[in-house]
């Protein structure tokens, strides 16, 4: 069993670690696929400036060596120097922004879980009364939202009608508002996960042995049902992260987050290739190591699973 | 069953009763007939499906929304791009000091029924445009889905063995992969690469739209690749598959017969689920401004531009959130509906 599990772990890393490479070759192809020169769309320069630029950011090299060295330097951490912000390299960018980020996407996880599971449990616990169809309701038409409408209905009735919040994400109590747009999507598909898993797991025979042998009701369920209906939520994990992290880049433009988000838009709009590329595969990689993350934490917690 | 006036047994005869062989009077022909008329699965899943209020509400919301999209532009007086300079930011109903001096004149003018944008633009043909390209980008990705996803998972789950081995691990790799930055990613790319096309087509549909189609071609077909070889594997085993397969039939003879007829209901169901995803990204890229390109609205840049008058004008706002909102609801009912119809194990 043990041997089987830590099997399964490897497994799962060299799968990780084969998806980053493939994400940074995609990105790394995709980005040279483009004909423009990066300083071409600048103001005009002589050939020479041009072909000193291409010497100085290593663009003069033919594309598989450049590949190679983009691929060791990512290895040392180094993504290389920003074309549009000149004079920063893009590891210095990218780390500015993902404190806010961090910060951002780890309280709406942490409240979109927390939240969605206790939404889901009462739903399914009183299945069918008042309390369930409003949960219902609700988490259907949160589903249907995307996170740019939220976000900005948000930031209408509590920055600018009722002035509650702050506009802006630096001032003090910021950072709520953000946190609770990206959280209500990924709360409400928990919410349904867990209420659906809820359900399943109170049909269940151990339910009945708990309660046949006079559990208290409430032991049977913190201690039986909702330990056990915990599955789905986390094989959501990684699903999630990529939303919070894609929802990010609107959440962020909208609320004013310097955040990675924000950078990763703005260097679209600047096309500012080393940054692109530098913040997607930084994105890939947490996305794939929460997916891993949250693969093994979920043979942890049911053994049952089978691990081939 | 004993006959009185049954011939003696002969030794030799076969031993048959010659009044079995007579041909049988129209009352016993109508006994024949069965009391019910056999059902179809796929007969029987609409029909569940039409008892199903709120997917036919949604339904009917949607055909109506489709229906709006495609014929309003055609006789709708204003063109998404018509500008006018002395009606910025009307509200709905409100005309401009021109149409004004015009209605003065005794000239009928068709209302703006959701006032103008920044532009003096008619902001209800926009509207209606961009709910076009919503669902433009939600039926032809669900239907890159269904093409790519149901052949490679026939064929995955037909020919199992090896060759499913390395096809699903295939799958795998791809479904790993954060297909939100690729569609990104791609985006950045085509709209360097199309920005000097001279295709009129590619111009119109811009970068946002043809990635997410390269994309989807790429990437998201592989759920419903897996959910068709599950399908396709546990078909496979059915006798009828093997009494096809003793009489010769061929592997696509036999995908086509009996496997895909079998997989309907996975496939409409997963279809069904795409589409809201594919709606969602094409706004999301849309509104970070990777989508459609200029002239063109989307429901996502319209939502976009609106954020900069957002206290004066909300209703700039509300109206493509408004759509993009109810489109995406109905489709998410109605797919709700449609697995409730198909796969009636699932129900809860």
């Amino acid at each position: 069993m043990n041997s089987k599990f830590l099997l399964y772990v490897i497994k799962r890393f060299c799968m990780a670690v084969l998806t980053i490479f493939l994400v940074i070759a995609i990105t790394f192809f995709v980005m040279h696929a483009i004909p423009a020169s990066p300083f071409s769309s600048e103001k005009a320069k002589s050939d020479e400036t041009i072909a000193a630029l291409e010497a100085k950011y290593g663009f003069d090299k033919p594309v598989p060596v450049q590949f190679v060295n983009y691929l060791k330097n990512i290895l040392r951490g180094d993504f290389g120097l920003s074309t549009k912000w000149i004079g920063s390299t893009v590891i210095e960018l990218i780390m500015g922004g993902f404190g806010y980020s961090a910060r951002l996407g780890l309280s709406a996880a942490a409240m979109a879980i927390v939240s969605g599971v206790i939404l889901g449990a009462l739903a399914g616990l009183k299945r069918g009364k008042w309390l369930d169809k409003v949960i219902q309701v609700v988490t259907t038409a949160l589903v249907s939202m995307p996170s740019f409408v939220i976000a900005t209905l948000l930031l209408i009735i509590f920055c600018l009608k009722l002035e509650w919040a702050p506009t802006m994400a630096t001032q003090k109590g910021g950072m709520i508002l953000p946190a609770v747009s990206l959280a209500l999507y990924p709360m409400a598909y928990i919410t349904r996960l867990e209420r659906s898993a809820m359900l399943d797991v109170l049909g269940q025979d151990y339910i009945r042995t708990a309660r046949a042998k006079g559990l208290r009701n409430n032991k049977v369920i913190f201690k039986h049902a909702l330990k056990n209906s915990m599955g789905p939520v986390i094989t959501y994990a990684g699903p999630m992260m990529a939303y919070i992290l894609t929802g990010s880049m609107v959440v962020e433009n909208i609320f004013s987050v310097p955040g990675l988000g924000r950078l990763f838009v703005n260097s679209m709009l600047r096309t500012d290739y080393m940054m692109i590329m530098g913040v997607t595969i930084f994105l890939a990689l947490i996305m794939v190591l929460m997916n891993f993350i949250a693969d093994v934490l979920y043979k942890v917690m049911d053994p049952r699973i089978n691990l081939s | 069953m004993e006959h009185q006036d049954m011939p003696k047994k002969n030794f030799l005869s076969l031993q048959m009763d010659p009044q079995l062989f007579k041909p049988a009077s129209d009352e016993e022909k109508a006994q024949q007939l069965t009391q019910r008329k056999s059902v179809s699965f796929l007969r029987d899943a609409m029909g569940r499906l039409g008892r199903n209020k709120m997917a036919m509400i949604c339904l009917g919301v949607l055909v109506i929304i489709t229906l709006i999209a495609v014929i309003v532009p055609t006789f709708y007086p204003y063109t998404y791009t018509q500008q006018d300079v002395t009606g910025k930011h009307l509200a709905p109903f409100e005309y401009s000091k021109k149409e004004q001096a015009r209605m003065a004149a005794g000239e009928k003018v068709f209302p703006h029924i959701m006032g103008t944008d920044n532009l003096g633009r008619d902001y209800c043909i926009r509207v209606i445009y961009g709910t076009r390209i919503s669902l433009l980008v939600g039926f032809v990705s669900a239907l890159i889905v269904i093409v790519i996803g149901i052949i490679y998972g026939s064929v995955s789950g037909y020919f199992g063995g090896k060759v499913d081995m390395v096809m699903m691990r295939i799958v795998d790799i791809i479904y790993s992969l954060p297909d939100v930055l690729i569609v990104i990613l791609l985006s950045v790319a085509i709209k360097d690469m199309i920005s000097n096309s001279k295709s009129d087509l590619i111009i119109r549909l811009g970068p946002g739209m043809i990635s997410i189609f390269i994309v989807f071609g790429l990437l998201y077909w592989v759920g419903m690749a897996r959910q068709v070889r599950g399908q396709v594997l546990s078909i496979k085993e059915q006798e009828y598959v093997l009494a096809s397969q003793a009489t010769g039939a061929k592997a696509a003879h036999i995908i086509r017969k009996h496997m895909l007829p079998n997989c309907v209901s996975v496939i409409i169901i997963t279809a069904a689920m795409q589409i809201p995803s594919a709606i969602f990204t094409e706004s999301f890229l849309s509104f970070v401004g990777m989508g459609v390109s200029m002239p063109m609205p989307s429901l996502g840049s319209l939502a976009s531009d609106a954020r900069s008058g957002l206290v004066s004008y909300p209703y700039l706002l509300l109206f493509p959130a408004a759509s993009i909102f109810l489109i995406v609801l109905s489709f998410n009912l109605l797919g709700n509906g449609l697995r409730d119809a198909f796969d009636p194990k699932l129900r809860s």
